[in-house]
């Protein structure tokens, strides 16, 4: 879900970057609030670990094909939300620096879209809730079904509005010419699998770690009473029965109503839906209100004022002239390249 | 070579480039990243059909990856975690927009193709120029720079120490992939079983160590942050390099070069 620099204009990677500043700046807040910044090397460390362990292949029983974590939501756990989201943020700054895994400017969105949702969201709204909560009774048992619960609801909630974010920024961009919709149809599906492994994964750690050192686990109160385990396996195998029973009904019912989503998001002004999501297919990104005010906040805050999409009529750029002159700069750029190769070599065999 | 230790060489291979020297590399951090954000905002900033305009751009990078000696396949190798996404975005273009732009040759050019390669173009530019950065800046001293940049302490020295644990925590997950591979030949990955079990040894041991490793550093006056013994100045020459970087990209974004030169030669 690593977005490249290349997807997000310069008004969005600002505002996503200022949004993420505000998220860390009250973390930081937070942390010497509670003079919690004393765990700085176990932040460390914990984040290191996390970054390698995304690097693990992880077998998902019955298919052939791997799985690998993330991250937010096990980090969340472990740390607290607000150290959770700053190692998060430094785990994608490394990401993006050494591996140009997401970009520069991106960085601010990518923290957004993976670290956000996963430690405040899924911390807040998930974790903390249904770990306070009664499902599945008292005693140990219970307790590690709330653990697995939690991590795999969050996982797949965070990862659908992270999902749901890139799609937003990137439309917001103006960079595809994808619809709204289309876009949205092909990003969320697919990180409802991808959040579900996750949230096995996640699962099986943070029960791991439940079962060995519950204090570590932030957000849970935990009994002393031992009673026998829930393996994963067993999970596992009711998990998919349930995902079964789920994805076949959702199917049902998306064959019955195949737009819904473009009618969630468009409305259907036949329907007297007009205002559904304020969007209107028809001028996306022209005229509608929710478009006008975006490209007048855009237009503030844009780095560079004349910043906008070119009429197509207008296209001066794109005549013949332009092109063979792009051709020749491209051409200096490359003997640039050789030239200093040339006298580098030629440095190294006079020294 | 597993997977981790591929990315143990990568990194290996961007310390050994950062401790290079050349006139880019003794440049101050901080005017370093400063230029690269203006750089790649400056880019980013194109219009989706303004091919000729984005073009030029290539020329800075050109010049810093001469002067600074860092080869530029290096860099393309890392391409191959940034074009994917942006391709699957930029692919779709050429179906939704059929509007003809351009003939050559009677081959009628769609605007969906140029906003796709530009696209592309985009994410290849800005993955230079950070690479650039990376390449010829020590992390120590970058982490030194976002101090100067006034990024609040916590976040930077977390930064660092994570940047050091990253290379021993991911050696120790490498060699514990090797071993468990050669415990279950033939296995693809780590089996449900050990799911939990397996991060889950190291992460208890590892936040334990870490617990006794901050007590010895309060012990030693610790508190908060770093102090730097050699920060590197703001030299006049930094100041020099962002002012006539800056008013470069300022040039190619307003003035257009490629119908300029174009025009020389096409009437």
């Amino acid at each position: 879900m690593h977005m490249a620099d290349a997807l997000l204009s310069p008004a969005v990677a600002t505002t996503m970057y200022a949004a993420s500043a505000a998220a860390a700046g009250y973390s930081i807040h937070k942390l010497r609030q509670d003079d919690d910044s004393q765990k700085l090397p176990v932040m460390a460390v914990t984040s290191a670990l996390v970054f390698a362990g995304q690097m693990i292949n992880y077998t998902i029983p019955g298919t052939g094909s791997s799985g690998h974590m993330c991250g937010g939501m096990l980090l969340s756990a472990l740390l607290g939300p607000y150290a959770g989201f700053l190692s998060m943020i430094v785990i994608l700054t490394i990401q993006c620096l050494f591996f140009a895994d997401g970009g520069l400017m991106a960085l601010g969105a990518n923290c957004w879209n993976m670290a956000f949702y996963g430690c405040f969201v899924g911390y807040f709204l998930i974790w903390k809730p249904v770990n306070a909560g009664k499902w599945f009774g008292e005693g140990r048992s219970a307790e590690r079904a709330r653990i697995i619960a939690a991590s795999i609801i969050g996982c797949i909630v965070t990862l659908q509005l992270g999902a749901f974010s890139v799609v937003l920024e990137t439309s917001l961009s103006g960079i595809t010419e994808l619809p709204f919709g289309s876009f949205l149809a092909l990003m969320q599906p697919i990180h409802l699998a991808i959040g579900l492994i996750e949230g096995l994964i996640t699962a099986a750690v943070l029960v791991f770690v439940y079962d060995s050192r519950p204090e570590l686990l932030q957000g849970v109160e935990f009994s002393g009473e031992r009673t026998a385990k829930r393996s994963l396996k067993s999970v596992v195998a009711i998990l998919a029965i349930v995902a079964v029973a789920v994805g076949g009904g959702l199917s049902l019912l998306a064959s019955s109503n195949p737009d819904g989503l473009e009618w969630a998001l468009f409305g259907n002004s036949d329907g007297g839906y007009s205002s559904n999501m304020g969007l209107d297919e028809e001028n996306y990104g022209v005229s509608s209100q929710a478009a006008e005010k975006a490209e007048s906040v855009q237009e503030k805050t844009s780095f560079l004022p004349d910043y906008a999409f070119p009429d197509n009529d207008s296209a001066a750029g794109t005549t013949v002239s332009g092109i063979v002159g792009a051709a020749i700069v491209a051409g200096v750029a490359v003997l640039i390249c050789f030239i200093g190769g040339f006298f580098r070599k030629r440095k190294m065999k006079t020294e | 070579m597993n997977k981790m230790q591929k990315a143990l060489a990568e990194l290996a291979e961007m310390d050994e480039l950062a401790a290079m020297r050349s006139p880019v590399h003794r440049l101050h951090p901080g005017a370093k990243l400063i230029t690269t954000i203006v750089y790649i905002m400056i880019t980013l900033s194109f219009g989706k059909y303004d091919l000729p305009g984005l073009v030029p751009m290539v020329l800075w990078p050109a010049m810093m990856f001469s002067l600074s000696g860092v080869r530029v396949r290096t860099c393309f190798y890392k391409l191959r975690i940034v074009l994917p996404l942006v391709m699957a975005v930029g692919l779709f273009n050429p179906f939704f927009d059929r509007q003809t732009m351009l003939t050559i040759g009677g081959i009628a050019v769609s605007g969906g193709v140029i906003s796709m390669i530009t696209l592309m173009l985009k994410g290849v530019f800005s993955l230079m120029a950070s690479f650039l950065l990376m390449a010829t800046t020590k992390i120590d001293s970058l982490c030194a720079a976002l101090r100067k940049l006034h990024v609040p302490a916590l976040l930077v020295s977390l930064l660092q120490l994570t940047y050091r644990y990253v290379g021993v925590m991911t050696e120790e997950l490498a060699v514990m992939t090797d071993a468990y591979h050669l415990r279950a030949p033939g296995q693809k990955g780590i089996h449900i079983s050990a799911w939990g079990s397996f991060l889950g040894q190291l992460l208890l041991r590892s936040m334990d160590r870490a617990q006794e490793l901050y007590s010895s550093m309060i012990l030693r006056g610790y508190h908060e942050h770093f102090h730097y013994a050699d920060i590197d100045r703001f030299r006049g020459r930094d100041a020099l390099y962002m002012l006539i970087s800056v008013m470069f990209f300022v040039l190619l974004r307003y003035g257009n070069i490629s119908q300029l030169v174009g025009g020389l030669v096409v009437r």
